[in-house]
């Protein structure tokens, strides 16, 4: 089994390593890095569970190796909060609005809506189930999901500083 | 009614488990990650029966890092069979197929390695000689004389039959002025949560101890697993603080966890188990109810129900599971929320060679509950009564409670009349139903959905004893303990892990509701199962009530052990004392108190200061028998099956694609009534997926096996579970009947929306394709279904009028 190198960027921090060309990003970041936070519910690129930022922009880290990935400015669930032991203005509003209920597809779903808000803080209701279309959820029929989004929304355009929080 | 104000109990709070999860901090079984741990992956039957005449392991085992190879011959000698809920000696289940593969996906074979990748490739070169020999998909033909038979041993495909007889059915039929009857049709699915099962065991030679981390969801799975691998109960310890990624009735992996932890005991090293997601759904043994309802009723001219006839075949796939069990828990229902006089019930349970069943939320009522709103549908139709009107006037009324259903059940409280009326109220009834006159009229096909159904909660076992004389398990308890430190601050245990419901909360909000402490400052831990008192899970909807009770119960005691404190020092009567916030006084003199800071002083360091006889420190704990449980059935088969029953009424829009067959649901109410709320967001969040969960069974779920017995649904990609896209914005109008039964007023509520929606779905399509002259009585109602009998009808401007 060929192994690479490869760097790129977790969460702000930079991480090199080497490992099996045949190695997804979803598992290298889970058993590689621990970063255990993001989940893996299908592995065939259908169920959102395993949703990271990739540049900016989520992608399945199922149906990505991480050699794909060299050079890449990463974020998972566990880079959306500020600061350790705080939560980002999203994060909170999915506690507040009880978006989640066991909490599987929750990062995915968090990283779905964080792309989303990066883009605007004003979407509208189908905005929002478009953006989280691709994430599957079992337990809550989303309805809280879209309130905890639309929450979020309306928190950081209330806020003079839009964005805080993010990043 | 109105509602009791209570401290916290009922108000909007933020669920103490969310915060975790958002921080991507949750602690699932697959986040574990123990020292030398070693992966496993599984050997599977590609026939759906076959002989399985050897097994080369000889070029998987040369694969470097490769561990062990498993079969089943091997394993079936170590272990005891699992247990199945019927007397079916024959009918004999272990982890691997032994000596003969039962269906597609059947695990033959376990490979162990160091990783995971590893023991995929080597999977890959397990050699296994199989012999294919006939086998049988369909239920019906199952039960022909000359069917192949799935199990030989047993001698026939039939595993459980039984018909009820509950009532003067035979002269209501007789009697009756109209009778109809139809054929309904409840195809395989399941609840799918997005983290499939896994486990990790791990054994210590020193201490003779299996612990056990798992993503489960099953009652006595420390004591199932501890007499299969021949361990003593207190050999085994499960790790309940694993969080569970979404079960809703099927994580109970037993069978994954007896092959990981007999591995763990031989190879001496940690072994983990977690499907992938073909494993899942193949292999994983977590399909549900796959049933044929044949309904005969009998009614009045005015459409009054007076006798039904309901014969349910399930196709419980392989091996029994828990499927044969899931035709017993309706009886606790069989009438839905109507007046209906006498009942006969056959439930028939067929073995096939499909993936084994597994408890799927409701246990069986969300396909009785679809035959029998189908049913009320149809005598309306019949009698061309609206269809709301016929509800009416056959659902028992709130002056009629407690009311004693045909089969033995006693429903508790209720007001079905005002829940429906206020899901009507808050839909706009009148206004949906111009809606609908419009669309028709611009040529659309629009349906209106009505569905009354019961959530029966509170989870008992008693149909185990109705369908198994030989189990006389009458007792089904939950518990909790509670203790204060000598800080002040209060810890509680609860026994059981937690997938979604929130525990954490609703044990924090009932103590705090009783101690009147603040619920964020309580933690609630979940105990290992050495240190745990006895649970039976969160299972049959029963956490609120059962769990609820329970915390309530261990709370009362610690309040009744302060107050005795107190009385003893201020040299009173409790009955003269008034309780503040955890502190006491005189309620003539207040002036004259004693803090929680001082009687926790007092209980854990004053021994001089306490009553005599009182033991220092400060706990409880309180264990509970479900109530009205503990009867065994009569010769007759009534009994009481769940104490609580819980009512939702849905309302929903729908239009329905000529072309493609697709259904697009517009506007959903849902009035729901399930007695006091412990925690509105985490009630209603169960209902709203429960619904979703419920469209997905009524429109696009199903687990689909071909002429050849290969399932054709095994991932994501063709098992469709629906998205926000599909699911639409659902109101939910909640209505309050307390249970007299319980702590707080409170019933059941995890199986909500689950239990309606379906009925509900089908009743739209059905009002929409009326206009056709159609009708459909098979759920999923896919696309591809309803485009196929749309396409065999001509539209009606093509008909000639
Ligand atoms: S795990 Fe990647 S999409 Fe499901
Ligand atoms: S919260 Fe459980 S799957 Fe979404």
């Amino acid at each position: 089994m060929s192994e690479h190198d490869v760097t790129l960027t977790v969460n702000g921090r930079r991480r090199r390593a080497r490992v099996p060309a045949r190695l997804t990003l979803v598992d290298f970041l889970r058993e590689h890095l621990r970063l255990t936070g993001t989940h893996a519910g299908c592995e065939h690129g259908v169920c959102g569970a395993c949703s990271v930022l990739l540049d900016g922009r989520p992608v399945r880290s199922c149906l990505i190796f991480a050699v794909q990935a060299q050079g890449a400015e990463i974020t998972t669930v566990e880079g959306l909060a500020p600061e350790p032991g705080a939560l980002s203005v999203l994060q909170d509003s999915f506690c507040e609005a009880h978006g989640l209920q066991c909490g599987f597809c929750t990062p995915g779903m968090l990283i779905a809506a964080e792309a989303l808000l990066r883009t605007t803080l004003s979407p509208s209701e189908a905005e929002i189930r478009d953006a989280i279309g691709g994430n599957l959820c079992r337990c809550t029929g989303y309805k809280q999901i879209v309130d905890a989004v639309r929450l979020a929304a309306e928190r950081l355009r209330g806020s003079n500083l839009a964005g805080a929080g993010h990043d | 009614m109105t509602e009791p104000a209570f401290r916290y109990i009922g108000r909007k709070r933020r669920p103490k488990e969310d915060r975790r999860f958002v921080a991507g901090a949750g602690r699932f079984v697959a986040d574990l990650a123990l020292p030398d741990m070693l992966h496993v992956a599984l050997v599977a039957s590609p026939y759906p029966a076959a002989r399985i005449r050897a097994i080369d392991t000889g070029a998987a085992l040369a694969l470097p890092g490769v561990r062990a190879v498993l079969t089943g011959e091997d394993l079936a000698q170590a272990t005891d069979a699992l247990l199945s809920g019927l007397d079916i000696p024959k009918v004999r289940r272990f982890p691997l197929a032994v000596g003969r593969a039962r269906y597609v996906g059947e695990w033959v074979a376990a490979v162990v390695a160091e990783t995971r990748a590893i023991a995929e490739d080597a999977a890959e070169l397990v050699d296994v000689d199989y012999e294919p020999l006939p086998f049988v998909i369909d239920p019906e033909a199952a039960l022909l004389p000359d069917a192949p038979l799935v199990h030989p041993e047993h001698g026939s495909n039939l595993l459980y039959r039984r018909t009820f007889t509950w009532g003067a059915v035979a002269q209501d039929f007789a009697a009756a002025e109209h009778s109809l009857s139809f054929r309904a049709r409840w195809h395989r699915s399941a609840t799918v949560p997005i983290e499939t099962f896994g486990v990790i065991a791990s054994w210590d030679a020193q201490a003779r101890l299996l612990d056990v981390w798992a993503s489960i969801q099953m009652p006595k799975y420390p004591d199932q697993l501890a007499r299969a691998l021949r361990l003593p109960g207190n050999a085994v310890r499960v790790h309940f603080d694993v969080d569970v990624g979404g079960a809703y009735g099927v994580k109970r992996g037993i069978k994954h966890s007896v092959l990981a932890g007999y591995l763990a005991c031989k190879l001496g090293a940690p072994v983990r188990l977690i499907e992938d997601r073909l494993e899942n759904m193949r292999g994983g043994d977590a399909h549900g109810p796959d049933r044929i309802f044949d309904v005969a009723v009998a009614f009045t001219g005015e459409g009054v129900v007076r006798s039904l006839r309901l014969r349910a075949l399930d196709d419980a796939g392989a091996y029994a599971g828990r499927a044969p069990l899931q035709l017993g828990k309706p009886v606790g229902a069989i009438v839905g929320p109507y007046r209906i006089a006498s009942v006969e019930y056959e439930a028939i349970s067929v073995t096939t060679n499909k993936t084994v069943q597994e408890a799927v939320r409701g246990f069986g009522q969300s396909p009785t509950n679809f035959a029998l709103e189908t049913m009320m549908d149809r005598v309306a139709c019949a009698l061309g009564i609206d269809r709301v009107e016929l509800r009416r006037r056959n659902l028992i009324a709130r002056d009629e409670f407690p009311y004693t259903i045909p089969s033995g059940s006693t429903y508790d409280s209720g007001d079905y009349h005002a829940v429906l009326a206020k899901a009507l109220d808050a839909v706009g009834y009148d206004a949906l139903v111009a809606r609908r006159a419009a669309a028709r009229a611009a040529g659309k096909l629009a349906g209106i959905g009505i569905a009354c159904c019961l959530e029966p909660s509170g989870g008992n076992s008693a149909f185990e004893p109705l369908f198994n004389p030989k189990n006389e398990t009458t007792t089904w308890m939950e518990s909790c303990s509670v203790k204060v430190d000598l800080s002040g601050t209060i810890t509680a245990a609860m026994a059981t892990s937690s997938s979604g419901q929130g525990h954490e909360t609703l044990v924090a909000t009932v103590i705090g509701e009783v101690l009147e402490r603040d619920p964020e400052t309580i933690r609630v831990v979940h105990s290992d199962s050495l240190a745990a008192l006895p649970s039976n899970s969160a299972v049959g909807s029963r956490m609120a009530i059962m769990l609820g009770g329970a915390a309530a119960g261990a709370a009362r005691a610690l309040k009744a052990t302060l107050l005795a404190i107190a009385a003893h020092n201020l040299g009173a009567d409790t009955a003269v004392l008034d309780w503040r916030e955890g502190g006491v006084r005189l309620s003539a003199d207040p002036s004259r108190a004693l803090s929680w800071e001082a009687l926790v002083e007092i209980a854990h360091r004053k021994f001089h200061l306490l009553p005599p006889g009182m033991a220092p420190g400060l706990q409880a704990m309180h264990v509970w028998e479900v109530p009205t449980g503990g009867g065994l059935p009569s010769a007759d088969g009534r009994i009481q099956m769940y104490p609580c029953y819980a009512f939702e009424a849905h309302v929903v829009y729908a239009e329905l694609d000529r072309d493609t067959g697709q259904v697009a649901l517009g506007t959903y109410v849902i009035g729901h009534d399930c007695g006091t709320m412990i925690n509105p967001d985490i009630v209603h969040g169960m209902t709203y997926g429960g619904a979703a969960h419920g469209i997905g069974a009524a429109l696009y779920e199903r687990f689909r096996y071909d002429a050849n017995g290969q399932l054709v649904s095994g991932s994501f990609m063709d098992y469709l579970i629906p998205s926000a896209h599909e699911v639409p914005n659902i109101t939910i109008v909640d209505h309050y009947t307390p249970s007299p039964l319980t702590a707080f007023g409170q019933k059941g509520s995890g199986e909500a929306g689950y239990l309606g929606a379906p009925a509900a779905l089908a009743s739209a399509v059905n009002d929409a394709l009326a206009t056709l002259g159609l009708g459909v009585a098979e759920l999923p109602m896919s696309a591809s279904a309803l485009g196929e009998l749309l396409a065999a009808t001509a539209r009606p401007e093509e008909k000639a009028p």
